[in-house]
């Protein structure tokens, strides 16, 4: 007897928006200018944080900082899609995701400066703590949304991750758990072709990490990363069948990370200039500028001023953080626990 | 002898070992081309090639697993993981299996294994990754525990760790890694696991210590030498086993211990020597034994606050002079 096909699946790539900034009209999202321009603008903003971020460590006023220059339109392109009321499990790579759903620039300054208190997220935001670890937090979002499904509560969970996070048990583990009891979360793999210095083929020998969730039993699919209406669209869609009850999807945006991992890496070590030179041409902001001049809503006079208005935005969260009063001691152990111990109540009042 | 620093010395070790024996490998993650996140595998893939010095995917506790599997099969692994935070995620490799297979299968096995990493506070990296974890290890049977203090220990335990047949957890303190002393060329100088070293000696007050805190407790002792106490310093070198020889013979000869630990002070690594102290040199004790600890918080991101969480040249000062006055 011949061997039976039991399974057979197709990995897709989702692509709306090619590197001239022309888009397949039949696959738009409906967005208006107004939309669009929004859309553009995040993107300028998050890129004008990445720089002055830059700027600060150079002169040591943040610590190591890891640059998510390239990721914009992943960036951007999923958080737009995300509604109030959905929580957000971000890893450290995802400034855009935070400037998209409106925390205080400041704080994040702030934070990298050293600082937990830009972790203190204002009450109407759903973002959980940064998450260094790599991938740790895949299954406190797989639990956030048991909970959400508990509390018949009809929102989605959203993880962000990159793709070193797919080798890590968390990873397999919380897909498995999330497969099984379908649940209302959204896996988003900004997949920038490099976790330090091992680029993707070295981390998985599978054709896609996309394809990883066909294991789990729910779909995954791929998207052109830095196209960010593929992007929208992909995680417009995963939300609303996640809020619906029909389970887990899993977005691998394929984008690249054009700057060092972290401001402490220099990787003109183990990567060619020619690849970086390939992928800055493929830049997310200038696609869609091109897209919106030919469209006829983008002009050399509204980019220099978003521009502008972008760096103008960062003067002032600059000014306020420095306007924050450093931590006192004290602190460290104000939120260490909901109670202090007899002993940490000593070593506070020794200080 | 020549000068080098401690990560020079730990590279040297590597690379001496890996010349000496065809069975050591070294696998982890950014170990190949990058050469490990703190520099430590420098040349060894341009020396030794992809097979024996291999990066590895983003699964610290699968590199643990499989370095333990190799280590049944016959090799020499040392494991490289980023920094001993992220061994947490490979406790259940090194806990349940590597301390316990030995054992379990009857001594038929050796774990010819040595998991190294960075360990330490004081490089602003926040809760996370900023912990002192020694004590978590000491605790488990099994295991060997070493965390040197000086370039020339680092090369000589790193040495004996990987001819050592059994399962070695390895720490280098991210601090120390530039500092710098003279180490011995003799690529057959070995620094015995389980021996203590006094790295000063004086007749008033045993200061105990270990990795960069035996660096400070020598700061201290220096300091307090002008004032007129004179202060042993006890280098632990090994944790497990605690060299519970030299602890004692020094402390019968000052009366008096300061026990330095870079971890959270509760069921710390000084209350476990504290203890051993009382049990074996209670008729001599002029003063109750003192601990120099890490605060009881997930440490700060602030730089500032950070170095109020780690014990510190001035802490160390004032808790001899505390054992001096006799304080209880
Ligand atoms: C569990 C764990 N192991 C190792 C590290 C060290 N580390 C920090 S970032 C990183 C690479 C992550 O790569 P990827 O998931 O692709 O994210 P990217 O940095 O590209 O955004 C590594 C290995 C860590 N933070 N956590
Ligand atoms: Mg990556």
């Amino acid at each position: 007897m011949p061997n039976e096909v039991i399974a057979e699946f197709k990995v897709t790539r989702m692509s709306i928006l090619d590197e001239n900034g022309i888009a397949d009209v039949a696959l738009m999202p409906e967005l208006s200018h107004e939309e669009i321009r929004k859309m553009y603008e995040l993107m300028l903003l998050a890129r004008a944080f990445d720089q002055r971020a830059l700027a600060l460590q150079r002169e040591g006023r943040l610590g190591t900082y890891p640059p998510i220059m390239g990721q914009e339109a992943a960036q951007v392109g999923s958080a737009m899609a995300i509604k109030p009321a959905d929580w957000v499990f971000p890893s450290f790579r995802e400034t855009g995701v935070h400037l998209s759903l409106g925390y205080p620039i400041a704080q994040i300054f702030q934070y990298w400066s050293g600082d937990e208190r830009g972790q203190l997220t204002p009450d109407n935001l759903n973002i959980f703590p940064f998450c260094v670890s790599v991938g740790t937090h895949i299954p406190h979002a797989v639990g956030a949304a048991m909970a959400a499904r508990y509390r018949r509560d009809p929102i989605a969970v959203v993880a962000y991750f990159g793709d070193g996070a797919t080798s890590k048990g968390d990873f397999h583990e919380g897909f498995n758990m999330a497969g099984v009891f379908r649940l209302p979360v959204v896996f988003i793999c900004q997949n920038n072709q490099w976790a330090i210095s091992i680029p993707v083929k070295e981390q998985t020998a599978a054709a896609s990490l996309a394809q990883k969730a066909v294991a789990y039993g729910f779909e995954g699919i791929q998207v052109d990363g830095n196209d960010v209406f593929a992007v929208y669209c992909a995680t417009r869609n995963a939300l609303e069948k996640a809020r619906g009850n029909g389970g887990p999807t899993f977005i691998e945006c394929l984008t690249y990370r054009v700057a060092d991992h972290t401001t402490a890496d220099d990787a003109g070590r183990y990567r060619s200039s020619e690849e970086v030179a390939a992928w800055r041409a493929r830049d997310p902001i200038l696609r869609l500028e091109r897209f919106m001049a030919a469209q006829g809503f983008w002009s050399e006079d509204y980019g220099r001023e978003a521009r502008s208005r972008a760096s103008a935005s960062m003067d002032e969260a600059v000014h306020e953080m420095e306007g924050f009063p450093p931590p006192a001691a004290a602190d460290m152990f104000e939120h260490a626990c909901a109670s202090l111990s007899p002993r940490q109540t000593r070593q506070q009042e020794g200080l | 002898m020549s000068e080098m620093t401690y990560r020079d010395a730990l590279n040297l070790a590597l690379k001496e070992e890996m010349r000496r024996d065809p069975t050591v490998v070294v696998w982890g993650e950014d170990v190949a081309l990058y050469e490990g996140s703190f520099k430590v595998t420098r040349g060894l893939v341009a020396e030794f090639g992809e097979e024996r010095v291999k990066d590895t995917p983003i699964s610290e506790n699968t590199i643990v697993g499989v370095t333990i599997g190799a280590a049944m099969g016959g090799l020499r692994p040392v494991a490289e993981l980023m920094t001993v935070n992220f061994a947490l995620l490979a406790m259940d490799q090194i806990v349940n299996h590597m301390s316990k297979i030995r054992s379990m299968f009857g001594g038929q096995t050796n774990l010819p294994l040595v998991v190294r990493m960075p360990g330490g506070g004081g490089s602003q990296l926040a809760a996370q990754h900023s912990q002192s974890l020694e004590t978590f290890f000491m605790h488990c049977p099994g295991l060997r525990l070493v965390y040197p203090a000086t370039p020339a220990d680092a090369k000589g335990l790193l040495k004996s760790a990987i001819r050592d047949n059994n399962p070695v957890i390895f720490l280098e303190h991210e601090l120390l890694y530039n500092s710098k002393g003279e180490v011995p060329e003799d690529p057959e100088f070995l620094v015995p696991i389980g021996k203590s070293e006094v790295k000063r000696s004086g007749d008033q007050v045993t200061i105990v210590a270990y990795a960069r805190m035996t660096v400070l407790a020598l700061q201290a002792a220096e300091d307090l030498a002008k004032e007129g106490i004179s202060c042993e310093v006890l280098d632990l070198r090994s944790l497990a086993p605690l060299d519970d020889e030299g602890i004692m013979a020094s402390i019968r000869k000052t009366g008096r211990a300061v026990v330095v630990e870079e971890c959270w002070r509760t069921c710390g690594l000084g209350a476990e020597i504290s203890s051993r102290i009382f049990e074996n040199c209670f008729d001599i004790l002029q003063a109750p034994v003192q601990r120099v600890s890490g605060l009881d918080v997930p440490m700060p991101y602030s730089r500032e606050i950070e170095k109020i969480c780690i014990p510190r040249k001035e802490t160390i000062v004032q808790a001899v002079k505390e054992v001096m006055q006799g304080k209880f």
